[in-house]
């Protein structure tokens, strides 16, 4: 991205819906999905006469946001009108935050590609308002208004232009959406529209201290259309500007299908939206009390638990990363641990590999593991004490997720309990040796590669459940003694 | 009968001389026969009323009646009501029927109080005459060519001939105190915050505050009893401990020290309106009180700022009347600007269209530090004169209106002139203060209201002033020719 002396400049703007059982100013249900314009009360749909009242849980949201980033909480901020005009905005106002946000100046540290840190800063987190949504479909030439919707709880995240390229972009958007499902105030459904964002895009030439002229990408709700979409952005600039075109201040749209961005039309942009503050609400001021009260609150957070899981249990970096990737699976990790009697590496493997391969085979989620937590470290503690092998926990677990009970009851029902009697490997030994006198004469003579044959030929005869170490040992004992 | 105060109905219906009922069919039919001169009522709700006014009969029955139970009143057209229609005055509301009761119209009827009708006022409470309504001006009962002046007209008119015994009314810029004082009724605009604004429709949300428009402070005192009070759904609703607002009305006014604005009483007020008021600051010296002149410095700035304030405030709270949820919509758009423009400009008339261009202007980007800022500076030094002022004063006095009554249609051609009548009235908004008008007397055979001002929360002293000076007057008792 960075070829022909080209420096990408990005900032992004993450709307992150908070996750509050009623909207930000009414009473009103925030669910997702209920048929159109059930969720939406008097307040909601801006009938005469209502007037907005602050929800407590989406401040006190804010403000956990606010002291994860280490970000300076304001003692007083402002709700603001964004004015403007649209069928699906029902006050002709936003009710957002301007001069003065609820987040100022905090700040968070992503992972390069690399392995090394860089730190992106947080200009501001703001609390406002969501907008409903235009139906275009179905109402022949007319169009529909749902404002389920409407009155919504955000958090806009606006980052510093510190990003350099489509990837620390997507690296910086997924710290975010990491860190506000740990403090769980947004359920980071991209799918739904619970957690989106648009990119402001800028190139410069490597060594120019002076921004560019910017383009703000909107509509951008996967980390994928992130990527391709600032990827797009960066390309058409530096094609532009060398082109010897200018880039010129405006708002554009991804659009998936074509993976192009276009510009908006001028119409949905030209507004000057006079923004005054909102004289139906006070200032919000915050104590210090209640502030205090929120940090003693705060989970562990992300960038602490992989330092701790590193420490702690001895794992890679990969490793504490990729298990810190949410509050859940780390939480998952750490039972199985504990169940499993401290095996922290044989755990980790088990839950990077197997369960989260499986999840991902059937598209499912940590929380909706048929597995336990307690059952994975039962079945590791089984590997480590020599019940089973390795190979046949494979077995184990594919029957766990299946549902037919823990380790235990698994290997008794299924007798897999792996044969260490030292008597019993031995007389299979001697079975396949008496059966196969040409390899043990092969082996004799120095083709030592014929050994995987006698083991392959015993763990057979064993179903799998011969102990492999005593079974490797006693075999050679034989051959050599023979 | 419909001449007596509400606290007089009251007892009359305590000791079962009358009935809610029988006081509800009597000022239906005296609405019925006067009020098709006046034009102070939109919609009558006379079914209804009688329905309330059976309930309250039989809730007294029962044991269950306050002070106010069974007692017909009638609701400026700003204020909600389910299941009736809210026009505020707007043909874009004229369709408007709302889902639900403001809190206001919630507490009054949860006293027990029978709502007959909704009454006229200037369209979304802009105006100082009740002339700017879709549904034609409201008279003057003194004066039926001449305004009841506004917003509030309507209900300050239907006091006045005895159409109702009391009505409520909102205040921006003196939208009770000046339509009461025109009319020769007492007026109260309640401290910012004091009664609740849920569900009154909002025109400048900084300035708005509901009251009651009644015969006597007394009545006023019953009805904010009432009306006020906290108020979860408005968030500029005042945390405080409910009052009794009746308990100090016999307090004497012995030392009470008056204050005397110089800059009320400048070369703009008409000689006969500065008599009656010199005339009621002698009663009320003479049951004891001292006056003492103060200065309000800014106080001609309150109009420039209050031409700022309100329309940058309504400019955005009438946005939402777009014609796409309720209300009007213009017919057959062509698209959604189109749907925009014509319903904006054919449901709203030609005052608020001014006032909603004048406060995009001043918000807008490049506009806004010179004007919307500048006016909330100048705001809080008009605030800080008050401040100043108290320190020397319990009260403030002065006329409510320049002048009288004014002939219909005399300064609806300069908006100036018009915005001009609420000089003394508007800083009192602007300050977030309680003001209150009296009828003192008459100048050139129409009423001239008294205007008391009283620091944030006094209600309770300007009510027990305006009492005691209507124990000694009975200029609030007279009532206009050819209303029997």
């Amino acid at each position: 991205m960075t070829d022909k002396g080209w420096e990408p400049v990005i900032g992004l703007e993450i709307h992150a819906q908070l996750a509050t059982q009623s909207k930000i100013f009414s009473g009103a249900p925030t669910a997702y999905g209920a048929p159109p314009n059930t969720q939406a009360c008097a307040v909601d749909l801006g009938l005469p006469g209502v007037l907005p009242v602050l929800n407590r849980e989406a401040v006190r949201m804010a403000v956990r946001f606010g002291l994860a980033i280490e970000a300076r909480v304001s003692r007083r901020s402002v709700f603001a009108r964004k004015n403007y005009f649209y069928p699906d905005l029902p006050k002709g106002y936003q009710i957002s935050q301007y001069e003065l946000p609820i987040v100022a100046a905090g700040h968070t540290e992503i992972t390069l590609e690399d392995g090394g840190t860089k730190r992106v800063g947080i200009t501001r987190a703001h609390l406002e308002e969501d907008a409903g949504k235009s139906l275009h479909e179905d109402f022949h030439g007319m169009s529909g208004i749902d404002l389920n919707r409407a009155g919504t709880p955000l958090l806009e995240i606006v980052s510093e232009p510190d990003l350099r390229s489509a990837k620390e972009a997507v690296t910086y958007m997924r710290k975010i959406h990491t860190l506000v499902r740990y403090l769980g105030i947004c359920d980071g459904n991209m799918q739904e529209g619970s957690f989106r964002c648009d990119a402001n895009v800028s190139v410069r030439k490597t060594g120019e201290a002076r921004l560019g002229t910017r383009a703000e990408v909107k509509n951008l709700n996967s980390f994928r259309f992130v990527e391709r979409a600032i990827c797009h952005e960066i390309e058409r600039q530096i094609a532009l500007l060398e082109a010897g075109g200018t880039v010129v201040l405006e708002t554009r749209l991804y659009d998936p299908d074509r993976d192009e961005t276009r510009p908006m039309r001028e119409k949905e942009e030209a507004n000057d939206y006079r923004y005054f503050p909102d004289p139906d609400l006070l200032p919000l001021v915050l104590s210090e009390d209640f502030i205090e009260a929120q940090r003693a609150d705060l989970p562990e957070l992300p960038d602490a638990k992989r330092q701790r899981f590193i420490a702690q249990y001895g794992l890679p970096a990969y490793d504490a990363a990729v298990l810190c990737a949410s509050r859940e699976l780390a939480d998952f990790y750490e039972g199985a641990v504990a169940a499993s009697g401290g095996q922290a590496k044989p755990c980790a493997n088990w839950v990077m590999v197997e369960v989260l391969g499986a999840l991902n085979r059937e598209a499912k989620e940590i929380g909706q593991c048929p597995i336990s937590p307690t059952m994975l470290g039962g079945l590791v503690r089984r590997i480590t004490d020599g019940t089973i092998s390795g190979k046949i926990a494979k077995e184990v677990f594919e029957a766990m997720w299946q549902g037919e009970g823990d380790a235990d009851a698994v290997i008794e029902a299924r007798g897999l309990k792996q044969i260490s009697d030292e008597g019993a490997i031995a007389a299979l030994i001697d079975e396949v040796l008496r059966d196969n006198p040409t390899q043990v004469a092969q082996y004799r003579q120095g083709k030592e590669q014929v050994l995987a044959f006698f083991v392959g030929h015993v763990m057979k005869k064993s179903r799998g459940k011969a102990n492999p170490q005593r079974l490797n040992a006693l075999l050679r004992e034989r051959l050599g003694a023979g | 009968m419909h001449d007596l105060t509400l606290a007089e109905l009251s007892a009359a219906l305590y000791r079962g001389e009358t009935t809610s009922e029988e006081l509800t069919r009597h000022f239906l039919a005296r609405i019925e026969r006067l009020d098709s001169g006046l034009n102070s009522f939109v919609t009558v709700t006379a079914e209804r009323a009688l329905d309330q006014a059976r309930a309250a009969d039989a809730a007294r029955r029962r044991g269950e009646a306050g002070p106010l139970s069974g007692i017909p009143l009638a609701h400026k057209d700003i204020f909600c009501t389910e299941g009736v229609k809210t026009s505020c005055g707007s043909k874009m509301l004229d369709s408007f029927i709302s889902p639900y009761d403001a809190t206001v119209v919630e507490r009054l009827r949860a006293a027990g109080m029978v709502m007959l009708g909704k009454t006229n006022m200037d369209e979304f409470a802009m105006g100082s005459s009740s002339e700017t309504s879709f549904y034609g001006p409201v008279r003057n009962p003194w004066d039926r060519e001449r305004v009841p002046g506004g917003s509030s007209g309507g209900s300050a008119c239907a006091v006045a001939a005895r159409l109702a015994p009391a009505a409520t009314g909102t205040d921006t810029g003196g939208s009770i105190r000046q339509p009461a004082a025109l009319c020769g009724v007492t007026g109260i605009k309640p401290t910012y915050g004091r009664v609740s604004r849920y569900g009154m429709v909002a025109f400048a949300s900084s300035l708005d505050q509901g009251g009651p428009i009644t015969q006597t402070a007394e009545d006023a005192a019953l009805m904010l009893n009432a009306m006020s009070g906290f108020d979860a759904r408005d968030s500029t609703s005042a945390q405080r401990p409910d009052e009794d607002y009746t308990v100090g009305l016999d307090a004497a006014l012995t030392g009470l020290r008056i204050g005397l604005p110089k800059e009320f009483f400048d070369a703009g007020l008409d000689p006969g309106v500065a008599r009656v008021i010199e005339a009621a600051i002698k009663e009320l010296e003479a049951l004891g009180a001292r006056v003492i002149e103060v200065e309000l410095p800014n106080t001609h700035l309150s109009i420039p700022v209050y031409y700022v304030v309100a329309p940058a405030e309504c400019s955005s709270n009438l946005a939402r009347f777009d014609g796409v949820r309720y209300g009007y919509r213009c017919a057959a758009p062509a698209d959604l600007h189109d749907l925009y423009c014509r319903t904006r400009g054919e449901g709203f008339g030609a005052e608020v269209k001014r006032r909603i261009m004048i406060g995009t202007y001043a918000l807008s980007a490049g506009y806004y530090d010179a004007y919307y800022l500048k006016a909330q500076q100048i705001r809080r030094l008009i605030r800080d004169d008050y401040r100043r002022a108290f320190e020397r004063v319990d009260v403030i006095m002065g006329p409510t209106s320049p002048s009288v009554a004014f002939k219909l249609g005399e300064k609806t051609g300069d908006p100036i002139t018009m915005y001009l009548s609420d000089i003394y009235t508007i800083s009192v908004n602007l300050a977030g203060l309680p003001g209150i008008s009296i009828p003192a007397g008459f100048a050139e055979g129409l009423p001239v209201g008294l205007q008391l001002i009283g620091e944030h929360f006094g209600e309770a002293r300007l009510l027990n002033i305006a009492h005691r000076y209507q124990q000694v007057t009975d200029w609030h008792r007279r009532t206009p020719p050819g209303i029997d």
